[in-house]
């Protein structure tokens, strides 16, 4: 591989990125709401990290049941009352943070991993590759996502993991359409004509310039698939197909919840309430990133 | 036509990738080893792989989706006896999301950047963010245990269906209760269909709302508008009728995804209000591992979504002169 920038050349391009980053972030925080989702996910991963220390009954995650105190509704003891182990509601939902979270982001970064790259290379390679890739995520887009997640998590079998797996694999053709449609207008661009020109390898430039350069609305698409993923595990989960009980998976804790509606109102609403934050809080998040990111609106708003 | 072999392609690699035995499960938990091997050669197991996917294209053009492990029935049949009830639920929600949405829209991107834009976004993006299943137990909380003003589940009561059976005509209660005069069964079933209709209107109206807001935004600024208001037209009729036209085109592209998405949220939401739809009839194939069902259902699903395109097309080309097909 040539190496064509010199040292200095190397340092401006650090500190044009770097200039870039602080601008990016400087726009982001001066957004209330942007803000706001950014003290959410900070205060989620918290949660997440700390759990055995924040939760009120650490040992609820154990699956230790205290049958005595089952459908306790929310008290000083239990804010948000107990489950039919009487387990402490509010421990189960910290708890479950980690696997929500974890959730949220393995199954946009396989999504990621897989349709990027295919979507650069379709884009800028062209001709055949690009028919071939196409037409199989038209295939895969031709169904709902979430139908054909949920076939796959069915055939692969209930738990947490496929109902992941599931999920990305019917995710990751929306990456590769949006990654394709830029690659194939970057191919055009003189700077690509130029790397051609002084002998660059064609995996070297979409390496060095196709995928830095179509970064920015993936980068968007991903932060808003957070939430949209956090919710199609929980939908997964609350049919059957994702973690099973006594998992403290908060979609799952909704389907519990469902059989007692009426006697323990507290079951499945509290869990609902922190997938409905943690969703809106990537959705902002997402929302005003592409704001931030989007140089038109920079011009306008900007600092 | 390509699209359609991809979906069977699909379904077909699903359906052998997958580790539990179609035989074992066709004859059931107590079988002995050779009932399974009978049921294998019955059902075309034993044949080379190509010929088990001519055999399955061939009986799915021909209308043989297979019979449910369950129910014993063709799964072609079940899905048709279930699909109408979905059909009015997704379409009654998606109504609902349109009439919200569409207006709120218009109203955010005439008030651009003012309080009444800002609180539609957090209002759009709040209504993207809640999980349909638990706002529909919510509402059922609120609306039927707390007010005791509608009903918790079903799509029409027991009682009223014995005294006022509904004619079917469509498969929709609300119109073919309509049709043939039947008051009773019509305002029973509009109760029922209310509380989970709304539930999943959530996700689409916010979806058209930011959809519809955008749209306007780039159409208000278009110089044939300035041209309507220098004739001294009213500015709600500019607003509604000549920019709306215009905005309404890309807004009906994202209700064809939303629609797909309607029907995918009608899955949890009828398991939710156990309305007898396809939703609640996928939920018992899933716990009873019912291979030819879920399989069908994601044809029939892949087959509503590519007929709502072929629609959304032909409804462009009707209002927009600049599309032609």
């Amino acid at each position: 591989m040539p190496e064509l920038s010199t040292p200095t050349e190397g340092r401006e391009k650090r500190e044009a990125r770097f200039r870039e980053t602080r601008l990016t972030l400087h726009i982001l925080t001066r957004n209330p709401l942007s803000l706001a989702s950014i003290v959410i996910f900070a205060f989620l991963l918290f949660l997440a990290a700390f759990a055995p220390w924040v939760a009120p009954y650490p040992d609820a995650y154990k699956g230790v049941p205290h049958v005595e105190d089952k459908y306790m509704p929310p008290s000083p003891e239990h804010i948000f009352g107990t489950d039919y182990l009487g387990r402490d509601i509010l421990s189960l939902i910290i708890f479950g943070t980690r696997l929500s979270l974890l959730a949220g982001f393995t199954i946009v970064a396989i999504a990621v991993a897989i349709g990027w790259p295919l979507g650069v290379i379709a884009g800028y390679v062209g001709g055949k590759v690009d028919d071939i890739v196409m037409r199989v995520t038209d295939m895969f887009l031709a169904f709902p996502s979430l139908v054909l997640a949920l076939v796959i998590a069915f055939v692969l079998g209930p738990s947490l993991i496929n109902s992941m797996i599931a999920i990305s694999v019917a995710w990751w053709p929306w990456y590769t359409r949006l990654a394709r449609a830029d690659a194939a207008s970057l191919r055009e661009r003189t700077f690509v004509e130029a790397s051609k020109a002084v002998g660059l390898s064609d995996g070297t430039i979409m390496r060095r310039h196709i995928l830095p350069n179509t970064m920015a609305p993936i980068v968007v698409q991903a932060t808003m698939d957070l939430g949209t993923a956090i919710l199609a595990e929980a939908g997964l989960s609350f049919l059957g197909l994702g973690a099973q009980p006594p998992t403290p998976e908060w979609g799952l804790m909704i389907s519990m919840g469902r059989s007692v509606t009426f006697s323990a109102w507290w079951y499945a609403t509290f869990p609902g309430i922190f997938i409905f934050i943690t969703a809106m809080a990537f959705n902002l998040l997402g929302d005003g990133l592409r704001e931030a990111l989007d140089p038109r609106l920079r011009r306008i708003r900007g600092g | 036509m390509i699209v359609i072999v991809g979906i069977s392609a699909i379904t077909f690699f699903l359906a052998r990738i997958a580790p539990s035995d179609p035989a074992a499960l066709w004859v059931g938990i107590h079988a002995r080893a050779e009932q399974i091997e009978k049921a294998r050669i019955e059902l075309g197991l034993d044949k080379p792989l190509y010929v088990q996917y001519y055999i399955y294209m061939r009986d799915l053009i021909g209308g043989d989706w297979g019979i449910s492990y369950r129910t014993r029935r063709p799964v072609i049949e079940d899905i048709l006896s279930y699909l109408p009830a979905s059909m009015e639920l997704a379409i009654t929600g998606q109504i609902i999301a349109i009439t919200i949405g569409i207006p709120l829209g218009v109203i955010a991107a005439s008030r651009k950047d003012t309080k009444i834009d800002h609180a539609s976004r957090v209002l759009a993006i709040a209504a993207l963010s809640i999980p349909v299943f638990w706002i529909g137990i919510l509402l059922q909380i609120f609306f039927s245990r707390t007010l005791g003003i509608l009903p918790i589940e079903g799509r029409l009561d027991l009682g009223v269906s014995m005294s006022h059976p509904i004619q079917e005509i469509t498969g929709f209660y609300l119109i073919d209760s309509l049709l043939t005069g039947n008051w009773i069964a019509f305002t029973d079933s509009l109760k029922h269909i209310i509380l989970p209709a709304i539930a999943l209107a959530s996700y689409s109206t916010g979806l058209s709302l930011r959809m519809t807001r955008s749209t306007m935004i780039e159409v208000l600024r278009e110089k044939y508008l300035k041209t309507a208001r220098a004739f001294g037209l009213p500015e709600n009729k500019v607003r509604f009728k000549y920019a709306l036209k215009n905005a309404i085109v890309p807004t009906l592209m994202v209700l064809g995804i939303s629609f797909s998405w309607s029907l995918t949220g009608a899955f949890l939401v009828e398991v939710i209000f156990n309305w007898p739809g396809l939703g609640t009839y996928v939920w018992r194939a899933i716990l009873a591992v019912d291979y030819p069902v879920i399989v069908g259902i994601a044809i029939i699903a892949a087959f509503i979504i590519l007929l709502t395109n072929l629609i959304l097309d032909l409804a462009q080309a009707w209002i927009d002169p600049r599309v032609r097909l």
